[in-house]
């Protein structure tokens, strides 16, 4: 090994309150595909965006070629050969593929031949891109592909890639690693950012694990298991959430029969004639990338969106013509994904929250005066039994960090005991000590007999806690299936729209 | 009513006059919301312009320079809600809305010394032969410089949205400022730019009210015209030629209800001094019954987060 591509020694970055990396070194070879991991908060992002000139450090050095390294800006990075993929999307939905393409390049070539250029390398990486469409009107995986053609226009040396498959399918997974071991074999090194462990011991040669701020080691990953690197990435051992016995009954909980909506904004999806049945004690899970339908199958179970009133059945009663507040105190309770604007109002208490789902059925309001010490009693038993770390329940939601929102979002709803609970990527954002704390709760509450839906785009979390599997597909959701057993194509497969599957394999 | 008494080639003529000051206002307007920011402030900036323009042209008697002026006049008030906005993250409406109120004022007060005076002429642009054709020339060639160049500013500005790389960048803010810093786009500084030219043409828009218009200085002349502009914006769907369209469309209907109302129309006044206003709104509400939509980033504040 000659000398290495980018070294980095003793990378520190202090913000007020928090180091965020705290003496940060490790190398990167030439063709290297290093991970970066990490939970949430461990500094993962601030690191690489140290590397890409958005963040200058407080101290420490970086070598790229054995030339110092100080980039001032991400066009000084792009022009030393550092490419980056966001882990949120930067495009612009508005303009094409190749106005988009031409925003992330110095130097970009008049856009006819540009979009020549990009039709070149796309077909050469078996990554197929019309440069003229929209971007707005793209999937998921083909936004990931604008940014990834944009990265290999410019010829990176290092190509950094922000937690790159969270929206992707697993076959979409599998060609973005063809694509990766690719660059890789012609000499590209890759930074790979993630805390999906599987993908890192299939993809990385090295794997670099941040916590708190500090690196703890550098190992490779293909020698060792997932649970040894979780554990190296949280500290201390984790449990996998452990299933009571089976409790589930023939007794239905919830029956969707025949559901049309149309969808409620313009880009939306509609949900096309969705059908389940769900068994007390049962959790359901759903699948899907992101934009199939998922918020709107919520919307339509919490009662956000009326239908008719015999297509939702709770407890064999008609429910589809009821509002949240009725459907609530009927037992049927929801957790949406987004946590501050719909699931918690950002600049209202804890307390606040916690009143206003909780009202229906905890009785915080007589005769329209509200009983402040019991919502506050309430918002505090959350807190407790879920581990919310925030000085106490007079705070705004806003100030929680995600994690902790998210553990206070949940519980909030698991504590009103619900027949049937609904909840969209529960963990979403979560890091992954809370995450088992939050799948142990679903699954403790299933154990005492209630039905949960689970929707969510972690397969990983779907097949640890689901009794059967679904999955959502432009508006369409596939027959359930035992979660035992599924096979990750076949998962593939259903969330890719092979509809009926059931017949080929019963 | 004598409609004989309405000659159309001078209706067609003072069109052109009548729709250059809203033009100019709502061309630059669009220039700072495909910027992604939402300043109110025309009518305040156009006000400013017009009376900062007719104070230097009346002392040094150049009404050039009375232009030059009042597009720095109005740039500099931009500024100034470009540094609340950008800088102190304000929220752009009650900004915007105390740059209209603050420029009216001072506009005011610095113009009290100027009622009734009459402004140097600002000369029209010899185009000589052209001139001379019958009914075309008349209407078409015949008007002072500022009139071709709200034409070619808006033909400019369509070249810079779609042709060129600044203009690329520019809509990229106004789309999605927050990719636009990660890829290393200096998102405050453009928006700067962008307003600060908003402001310019704003500026230059109100001196021809009190240049060319008018021609003099009166407290409030702008009277609702800054607004026109906002709308005009909007309804155009963000595009330099629908502006174009726009404000002919008010200035000519402006124009024919002035002269109905001259020729004694049986309409009452009131309907057809709203007419313009009316007429302009139906259509371009119509014509922007289409896909197009506002720049996403549109009057959000932008904070770089580190």
């Amino acid at each position: 090994m000659g000398t290495p591509l980018l070294t980095l020694s003793g990378l520190t970055k202090a913000y007020p309150g928090v180091v965020a990396n705290d003496d940060v070194s490790f190398d990167i070879q030439q063709g290297e595909v290093h991970a970066l991991l990490g939970e949430n908060g461990a500094g993962k992002s601030t690191l690489v965006k140290m590397i890409y000139g958005l963040v200058s450090p407080d101290s420490g050095k970086m070598t790229l070629n054995g030339a110092p390294f100080v980039p001032a800006s991400p066009n000084a990075a792009r022009a030393a050969g550092v490419a980056m993929v966001f882990q949120h999307f930067s495009l612009f939905d508005a303009l094409s593929v190749a106005e988009n393409v031409a925003l992330g390049m110095d130097n970009p070539p008049p856009q006819g031949e540009l979009a020549t250029k990009i039709r070149t390398v796309s077909d050469a990486y078996g990554l197929p891109l019309d440069p003229h469409r929209t971007v707005g009107d793209l999937s998921a995986g083909e936004r990931q592909r604008v940014e990834i053609i944009r990265c290999l226009l410019q010829d990176p040396k290092l190509l950094i890639m922000d937690e790159p498959t969270s929206v992707l399918t697993p076959q979409e997974v599998e060609i973005l690693f063809k694509t990766l071991r690719k660059l890789s074999a012609e000499g590209t090194a890759i930074l790979y950012i993630s805390h999906k462990l599987e993908e890192i011991r299939s993809l990385c040669d090295n794997a670099t694990i941040l916590r708190l701020g500090k690196k703890v080691a550098t190992c490779i990953p293909a020698q060792k298991t997932a649970a040894e690197l979780a554990e190296m990435m949280v500290g201390t051992s984790l449990k996998p959430p452990k299933r009571a016995a089976d409790v589930s009954s023939s007794e239905v909980a919830l029956h969707v029969s025949g559901l049309n909506l149309p969808p409620a904004q313009a880009f939306g999806t509609s949900l096309r004639d969705i059908t389940l049945t769900l068994h007390k004690g049962e959790v359901l899970g759903i699948g899907g990338v992101a934009g199939n339908g998922q918020d709107e199958l919520l919307a339509a179970l919490s009662g956000e969106r009326l239908c008719a009133a015999e297509q939702v059945r709770l407890n064999g009663k008609p429910v589809g013509n009821l509002g949240p507040t009725a459907r609530r105190r009927l037992g049927l309770l929801a957790a949406p994904e987004e946590r501050l604007g719909h699931a918690a109002v950002p600049d209202m208490s804890l307390t606040e929250n916690a009143l206003l789902t909780g009202v229906t059925r905890q009785a915080f309001a007589k005769g329209g005066w509200i009983n402040w010490a019991a919502a506050k009693g309430y918002a505090e038993r959350i807190i407790h039994q879920f581990d919310v770390r925030t000085p106490g329940p007079h705070v705004a939601a806003r100030a929680l960090s995600g994690g902790n929102l998210q553990k206070f979002v949940i519980g909030r709803e698991v504590l009103q005991a619900p027949h049937v609970l609904v909840v969209n990527q529960p963990t979403w954002g979560v890091d992954a000590s809370a995450a088992a704390a939050i799948r142990q709760a679903l699954l403790d509450l299933a154990a005492e007999g209630a039905a949960i839906v689970c929707i969510s785009q972690d397969l990983d979390e779907l097949m640890e806690i689901s009794d059967r599997f679904a999955a959502l597909n432009e508006g369409r959701l596939t027959q359930a299936r035992p979660a035992a057993g599924l096979t990750i194509e076949e998962i593939g497969l259903m969330m890719g729209g092979a509809h009926g599957m059931e017949a080929a394999h019963v | 009513m004598d409609l004989s008494s309405i000659n159309p080639v001078l209706l067609l003529a003072s069109l052109m006059v009548a729709a250059t000051p809203l033009l100019f206002a709502a061309l630059g307007e669009l220039i700072v919301e495909r910027a992604g920011v939402l300043n109110l402030g025309v009518e305040g900036m156009m006000i400013t312009g017009a009376v900062a323009g007719f104070i230097i042209a009346v002392e040094s008697g150049s009404p050039a320079l009375g232009f030059l002026c009042a597009a720095i006049a109005g740039a500099l008030l931009s500024l100034l809600f470009a540094l609340l906005t950008q800088v102190f993250l304000a929220n752009q409406v009650a900004s915007g809305l105390a740059l209209t109120l603050f420029g009216l004022g001072l506009s005011a007060l610095l113009g009290r010394d100027y009622v009734g005076i009459k402004p140097p002429s600002t000369p029209k642009l010899d185009l000589g032969m052209l001139a001379d054709i019958p009914f075309v020339g008349r209407v078409l060639f015949t008007h002072d410089l500022m009139v071709y160049l709200a034409l070619v500013l808006a033909i400019a500005i369509w070249f810079f949205l779609h042709r060129t790389r600044a203009g690329l960048i520019l809509r990229a803010v106004g789309e999605n400022h927050d990719a636009a810093h990660a890829l290393g786009y200096k998102v405050v500084l453009i928006r700067f730019a962008a307003i600060a030219f908003g402001g310019a043409c704003a500026g230059v828009g109100g001196a021809y009210l009190s240049l060319v218009r008018v021609p003099q200085w009166t407290e409030g002349m702008t009277a609702g015209i800054g607004w026109i502009a906002l709308a005009l914006v909007v309804f155009a769907s963000w595009k330099p030629g629908r502006v174009i369209l726009g404000a002919y469309l008010f200035g000519g209907v402006n124009v024919l209800q002035l002269n109905l109302q001259a020729a004694g129309a049986a309409i009452p006044v009131e309907y057809l001094a709203m007419s313009p206003y009316l007429v302009t709104i139906l259509v371009l509400v119509i014509m922007s019954a289409d896909r197009s939509r506002a720049p996403a980033s549109l009057g959000r504040p932008f904070h770089a987060s580190n």
